[in-house]
This record gives C-alpha cells, structure tokens and sequence, in this order.
C-alpha cells in the first residue's frame, strides 16, 4: 500500500476505506491530499479485491473545507496553470461505488467532496454548508453543479448565497444525503452498508451507476439508449448466469464480478 | 469570567446559579450567553454527570428583564440570537438536567424549566407564563414542552389566562417532579443530583436521544434510532457492570462510560 502524508487507507475484506488524516486541522482540504485522495481512489478502483470505497475523515469533522492559506496569495494565471481542479474531475471516473462517511462539519471543498461520494450516510448532529461566499469567492470543484443537479436552483441559490449551515436532517429532506445515524455508530453504519453494496453482483453496481450518472447529465432519449446498451451488456456476464440460475433453484446466488 | 451566573463543579455534578438576585434573576443577553456557554462546558466536561440549574436569591428566574425593552426591539431577533441558542444548548446536551425552582420561575424563566429534565420545586416556587400580561406569547420553546408536559388544554390556559401554578398544582399536573420542603431543600436537591451523577450516564443520554426523538421522527424512524441506540449502550462499560453485579448479587457502581 502507497504511503500518504495526509490520508490514511485500508483495505478490510474486499471494502477499501480511505480517511481523511489532518484531524487537528478539520481535515482542511490542500492540494497533495486532494492528489492523495485521488491517487488511493484510483488504486482501489483497479484492485479486484476491492467492491466498495468508502471515504470518512479522521476526527470530528469529515472536513471543514478547503486551506485557505495556500489560496490566499493565488492569482488567475496561476490558478489557470495549476490547473488544480483536474484532479476533482479524475473522482468522477471512479467506477466502483463510493459512500461517504460524513460528522460534524462537511464545509465548502469538504461538501464538495462529499458531493462526489456516490451515498453519504452523515452522523447526527452534522451540518452542511458552502460558506465560500462569505470569502469573496465561490466553490469552484463543482459545487454549483452538484448541488443544483441535487437539490435544484432555488435551495441550490438560497444556499450558496448564504452560506447557511444546513442541518443534516434538512440535507436528508433534500435528498443530498441517504441516511442519518447515531455519530457512535456512523463507522459501524457505513460499513455494514458497504457490505451490503459488496455482496451484490459487482458488474450490475458498476452499470448501475454508469446508467444513473448518465441521466444526471444527458437527455432522456440518450440516457434510455445508453441504458439499454448497459442493460445487454450484462447479459454477457457470468454473475447473470448463476443469479437467474439461483433464482431457479431458490438459492443464494455466488457472485464473482465476472 | 462569569457575571450574572455562577458555574461550579463538584462531585460530579456542575450548578449553575442565576446569580442576579436583585433582581430576580431576570434574563438579559449576557445571562442567555453564559448560561449556554455554562452548558457546553459541562457537556464537554468529562466529569460532570449532572446538571444543576438553580437561582441565587427568593426566585428562580423571573424571564426577560423588562428594563431591557424598547419600542424599537425587534423581538424575533431576539430570540433567534439570545434565548434560541441557550435553548437548543440545553437542548443538544445529553447529561439530565435538573431545574431546582427554589422561587418563582416566570415568563422565559418558566421556559428554561421547561427545558431541563426534571423540575424539583421548592414549596416557595410557582410557575407564570407572564408573556399574555404583557400581549406577548410564550416564547423560547415554552408550549412545545408545556404541551408534552400537560397536554393541549391545560397548556392553552397556562398560556392564555397566565395564571400562577402553585408547586404542589405544578406536582400534581405533572410539570414537576417533586415538591420539596423549604427545609430540606437544599439537601433533597443535592442528593437526587448524587443519584442521578451515579447512574449510568451514557444510557441516561441516549433515553434523552430517544425521547426527542418520540416528538420528531416518524414510528419506523424511532425505531431505528431505538435499535441504535440500544447498540451504543449495550457496548458501554455501565452495561457490564450492571450485568456482572446483577450475576455478582451486588449493587452496581456505575462509570457513567
């Protein structure tokens, strides 16, 4: 396993967990550890022991948003060179499922991030929020995107304006998170969810988020087309096979991601 | 560092004294923020199993001081900047905590009771929702607990005729918990804060998660929380002290972890 600075990353069974690892600073987001994230995601996205990825940070907060003091002194040209957003658009290639682990504070580039999560289930207790404009600035790794692609420009708008922090319950009426459970318990939740999502036929999750992904950013015409492309495609597997076959003889499917 | 309470912690228990006793302990902003502020203390305060909120003095608390009032007030604002953010401290903290109403607890000085888990009342103190006197309605939280407490009618006439509520009334309505004698009171206070500093804490908590919880989410909602919950205990220390002293005959000495 590749040593990280600024997150740490396991592998259990076949669920790979990446944590967020600058528990003193809020998990603050800087660059190398976006680079990092990217990099650990990338890894156990090619591992086939891996099925599932679950991202969560060290400490109280999932994270309190990106570091302001590396941005501060930043310039246009730079920032255009940089090109630092690059890496943002490498997690959205992901293909295995990630679910997101978030608690106590999930703030601009932290919200973004678990924007990119593909389930979030979040501690009590926890608030949201994309606080940027409060800085003369305004997220910039896909938030405005994200979030009205979830929640729709009206909530999207009053938000982003604001900077409100939004509670998690009022997140789990806007549909931006799935569940919401006892901060004792979030590790012991996500897990038992990822073992869920790992014991289900691997190449249907992969095409089923493939699918759904595509609806969030095409027409219904092409979206139906590429779903059906999907839906073929998966006759071709051998978990197709056993789970009508299992069906038949009224067992429990064995699934090999083949 | 505090002015108009008092903070101390002892033996496990922290008290928090409404320390304006001239004049009746009456709110103004500062108190609303240091008694929020003595709240998340004790919350985070490893040692405390118990919370204690009295008043210095003949009352309790005697609400919103009125001195402070103006024609310009924006009365909202007030709320959500002062008496919200102390309430939903009291709110969020999962250590019980006790009101001893030695006096009267009146206007927002009755909602603060309302807030904490128990009210143990002296035979001097008495209940007033004053806001009707003054063309005002009952404010920081005071009928969503009220109704909880003594349902829908009784708490549309504590709210609309604003009358004074008696201890023993109180007792007998269900408001409070416990009427206690001018002469015991200190003494009675001190120890049903004892019993509760030496249960187990983190259970106490989570009965606390789930009580709100009757009031916000829905049956299958509840029922979930419920099972987490009963998880969470059911790996506490307190837990197994519980179980070996019932195998153990023996009486339990709980950790509060």
């Amino acid at each position: 396993m590749i040593n990280f600075e600024f997150i740490e990353t396991s592998l259990t069974e076949n669920i790979g967990v990446i944590e967020l690892n600058r528990p003193r600073q809020l998990n603050s987001l800087n660059r190398k550890m976006i680079s990092e994230i990217v990099v650990a995601m990338e890894d156990f996205d090619r591992n086939d022991h891996v099925r599932v990825i679950v991202l969560t940070g060290k400490g109280r907060a999932f994270s309190a948003g990106a570091d302001i003091d590396e941005m501060t002194e930043d310039d246009p040209i730079r920032l255009e060179l940089l090109n630092q957003f690059a890496d943002w658009d490498r997690l959205a290639l992901i293909k295995k499922p990630i679910i997101g682990a978030v608690k106590g504070f999930v703030f601009g580039g932290g919200f973004e991030l678990a924007l990119c999560c593909d389930v979030l289930i979040s501690a009590s207790g926890t608030e949201f929020s994309f606080p940027e404009v409060g800085l003369g600035v305004m997220p910039g790794a896909g938030g405005t995107q994200r979030l009205t692609k979830l929640v729709g420009r009206a909530k999207a708008l009053e938000w982003l304006w604001t900077g409100e922090r939004i509670p998690a319950q009022l997140a789990l009426e806007q549909g931006v998170i799935n569940k919401i459970v006892a901060p004792e318990l979030l590790m012991e939740e996500a897990m038992k969810f990822a073992e869920r999502l790992a014991k289900q036929p691997p190449l249907s999750v992969r095409l089923i988020k493939d699918s759904v992904n595509k609806a969030v950013d095409s027409s219904l015409h092409e979206g139906m087309q590429y779903e059906r492309k999907n839906f073929y495609l998966l006759f071709a597997t051998e978990d197709q096979k056993e789970g009508m076959k299992a069906f038949k003889e009224k067992r429990k499917p064995d699934y090999r991601g083949r | 560092m505090y002015e108009t309470i008092r903070y101390e912690v002892r033996d496990n228990i922290a008290w928090v004294y409404l320390n304006r006793p001239d004049k009746l302990n009456a709110f103004i902003a500062q108190m609303n923020h240091e008694i929020k502020e003595a709240i998340k203390s004790a919350t985070f305060d490893n040692q405390v199993r118990c919370i204690v909120l009295t008043g210095e003095g003949r009352a309790f608390c005697s609400g919103q001081d009125l001195s402070e009032v103006n024609e310009d007030m924006d009365h909202g604002q007030v709320l959500r900047d002062h008496y919200g953010p102390m309430i939903k401290q009291i709110r969020q903290c999962e250590k019980p905590i006790v009101a001893a109403v030695n006096g009267v607890a009146a206007g927002a000085g009755f909602s603060l009771a309302l807030a904490c888990d128990f009210r143990l009342v002296s035979e001097r103190a008495s209940f007033l929702n004053a806001f009707i006197h003054v063309g005002l309605i009952p404010d920081s939280g005071n009928l969503h607990y009220l109704t909880q407490l003594v349902g829908q009618a009784k708490a549309m006439e504590l709210a609309v005729l604003g009358e004074k509520v008696s201890a023993s009334d109180a007792v007998a309505m269900g408001l409070a918990n416990k009427l206690i004698s001018t002469d015991a009171w200190e003494e009675e206070v001190l120890s049903f804060a004892k019993r509760l500093a030496a249960l187990p804490t983190k259970a106490i908590g989570l009965i606390k998660r789930s009580l709100k919880a009757v009031s916000e989410q829905s049956f299958d909602a509840y029922l979930e929380l419920e099972a987490q919950g009963q998880r969470i205990a059911g790996q506490t220390e307190d837990h197994r002290e519980g179980l070996n002293a019932f195998m153990e005959k023996r009486t339990p000495v709980y950790s509060g972890k």
